[in-house]
């Protein structure tokens, strides 16, 4: 598969995976093994530096590409803190920014994120930012120095699957930046989807994480991720409304 | 606009006509509803729906791992005094209780800390009477400072306070607020507080709402169930919750379920709670308030508690001591209320790690 390129680096796999919601620890290195994903996302808020058996960074492989997340914070500055103590504890130079306020829906704050984005990018972070899709502030933290852009598929932990297709579709012809879809994917079909219809790469956690076998499961995503990328390289057949005769009705006309 | 609107409402609603018509069809109708209305959350409640108990412990499961996972975060409660200038005849904190008082000085509150910290605990709730002259704002903020050095997390569980007086709160580290109302309903209200400032229903009624005000994320609510009528307490303090996550989206909001505990001064319950309502009322809440984190303290036993893994519980308190200086061996002190599950945090970890679910000592810290 060709390869997905975040702020110079390069991934052989498009399937970003997540550190929450696992019944053990112990889990998650047997899913990045069985779904060869390269990236994981975890919260920092969660990460106990003072204790080995809690510290989450003790489960994941050195080879794998740490994705540290800003949840819990509520506005550009807490994003900023958190990312600059990520770095500092050793987390690399990659960052997503989660900017929440809404605690009813769990709505990414775009504005803030963007004012996050662009602190953090001039910081010299590699930005990731989740984002209620929309094709405006997609430009703009493209401007503001994003790697990429994470739209949500449909609410955070919902499966609902890719509910917000039309504005994804808009932002991938339109914004020159690897769309990656996050939130929402509850099933491999709709991974694959959302790779059908360009996107760089799916980020899944709740799916994973929640099935009685994280590992298979993430196998499952892992081809289907690959599926869908091919299908989308491959370039799809149109779409029609009408049947198309494979023996055209006015073939006859052709045949002398 | 409070909360009370919402309990008028109620005022005039014939429960017990409700509750006689109301159909098995209704109760799985409400049941299977990916949002329920407040009436289906009312069919739930019902005592009809016993005999659905497993269908809804199914859905519930279902809801809860999606939306948390298979994880139940820990935290310990911490008594920093026991004087009390209410009359609560349920609570052993009573000013006319003749019991061992302690109010702990900031190097004992330090000390308390660093032996609670050994546990492994990250998330500490911060306890105290109502007595401001003893146990002032500017008391609290000293305890807060001490404990925000050995803890990720604090959450006060104390006397209302004004929305500034959280705002002073929150700016120094506190991130959550726990407050039960204790009963909704205000005639019984009134009957058990027979003195002090928590005797004002709406000073009290109205307090998580000054809290989300103030900005304090995390927000914590509930009744002790055994002073009011089971389902109407059950009820209106759902809808509390329902009220107070459409309002204030900033926080989040939890519920707890708290029963009368035997406690000095010798309350007797007239409402019993057995455990098979609370189960109900557990997967009642999970299914209503999908997103809202559902607590169980050491007021219930060991055995009970491990058997809600997985029904829509979120957080255990474990290892509590309720009374002041416990932790560290500070002296007598009487407590608010008997433990019934005295296993240690490892123990504790030990048992939720058996049912398949992962412990949470750090969920949450507040950089300030």
């Amino acid at each position: 598969m060709d390869k997905l390129i975040l702020g110079g680096v390069e991934f052989e796999s498009r399937l970003l995976t997540g550190t929450g919601k696992f019944s053990s620890k112990d889990e998650i290195p047997k899913m990045l093994k069985a779904s060869e994903s390269q990236i994981i996302t975890m919260a920092l808020r969660r990460v106990n530096f003072n204790n080995s058996d809690e510290n989450i960074l003790n489960y994941i492989p050195k080879n794998i590409t740490l994705l540290p997340n800003t949840s819990g914070a509520r506005n550009a500055e807490e994003a900023i803190k958190i990312a600059r103590i990520a770095r500092a504890a050793g987390c690399g130079d990659f960052i997503k920014i989660e900017v929440i306020n809404d605690m009813k829906y769990l709505m990414p704050d775009n504005a803030e994120t963007i004012k996050a984005t662009k602190v953090l990018a001039d910081e010299g972070f590699i930005v990731l930012p989740y984002m209620t899709p929309d094709l405006i502030a997609g430009q703009r933290l493209k401007e503001a120095g994003a790697a990429a852009v994470m739209p949500l598929g449909s609410p955070i932990g919902s499966n609902r699957g890719i509910e917000t297709k039309a504005m994804i579709e808009i932002m991938i012809e339109n914004i020159d930046l690897p769309i990656i879809v996050d939130a929402g994917i509850g099933k491999p079909s709709q991974a694959a989807e959302a790779m059908e219809m360009g996107a760089a790469a799916v980020l899944v956690n709740t799916a994973i994480a929640c099935s009685p076998n994280p590992a298979e499961m993430g196998e499952a995503f892992a081809l289907a991720v690959k599926a869908g990328r091919m299908a989308y390289k491959a370039k799809m057949a149109e779409e029609s409304r009408y049947a198309n005769a494979s023996s055209p009705l006015t073939g006859f006309l052709h045949n002398n | 606009m409070s909360f009370y609107k919402e309990i008028e409402k109620f005022k005039g609603f014939d429960l017990e006509k409700y509750m006689e018509e109301l159909t098995h069809e209704e109760i799985k109708k409400s049941i299977g509803r990916e949002k329920l209305t407040k009436f289906d959350f009312l069919n739930l409640l019902s005592p009809k729906a016993k005999d659905h108990l497993e269908e809804m412990a199914r859905a519930a499961q279902r809801r809860s791992v999606q939306q948390f996972g298979k994880v139940i975060s820990l935290y310990i409660p911490m008594y920093i005094s026991n004087y009390c200038t209410n009359e609560c005849t349920y609570c052993g904190f009573n000013k006319n209780n003749k019991i061992d008082r302690k109010h702990l000085k900031l190097d004992e509150i330090e000390t308390e800390a660093v032996e609670i910290a050994k546990t492994g605990i990250r998330h500490i709730l911060l306890l105290t009477g109502e007595a401001e002259g003893l146990v002032g704002v500017d008391y609290i903020e000293d305890a807060v400072k001490i404990l925000k050095k050995h803890f990720d997390s604090v959450v006060v569980e104390i006397y209302p306070l004004e929305t500034e007086e959280y705002k002073r709160l929150g700016e120094i580290g506190v991130d959550g607020l726990t407050i039960y109302q204790e009963v909704y309903d205000e005639k019984i209200y009134r009957s058990v507080h027979l003195g002090g400032k928590k005797s004002d229903y709406m000073w009290r009624l109205d307090t998580p709402e000054r809290g989300a005000r103030a900005g304090l994320r995390s927000i914590n609510i509930g009744t002790l169930f055994g002073l009011g009528d089971l389902v109407k307490e059950a009820y209106l303090s759902g809808l509390h919750a329902e009220y107070l996550t459409d309002k204030y989206l900033n926080s989040e909001f939890s519920i707890s379920l708290p029963r009368i505990n035997e406690a000095e001064g010798g309350y007797k319950s007239k409402y019993i709670l057995d455990d098979a309502s609370f189960v109900q009322f557990v997967l009642a809440y999970r299914l209503f308030l999908p997103k809202a984190g559902i607590n169980i303290s050491t007021r219930e036993v060991a055995e009970f508690r491990d058997n809600l893994i997985g029904l829509g519980v979120t957080k255990f308190s474990a290892g509590s001591k309720t009374n002041v200086g416990a932790y560290s061996d500070l002296g007598k002190s009487t407590p608010q209320f008997e433990i019934s599950d005295n296993r240690s945090v490892a123990e504790t970890e030990k048992a939720i790690r058996a049912r398949g679910y992962q412990v949470i000592h750090k969920d949450w810290e507040l950089i300030v």
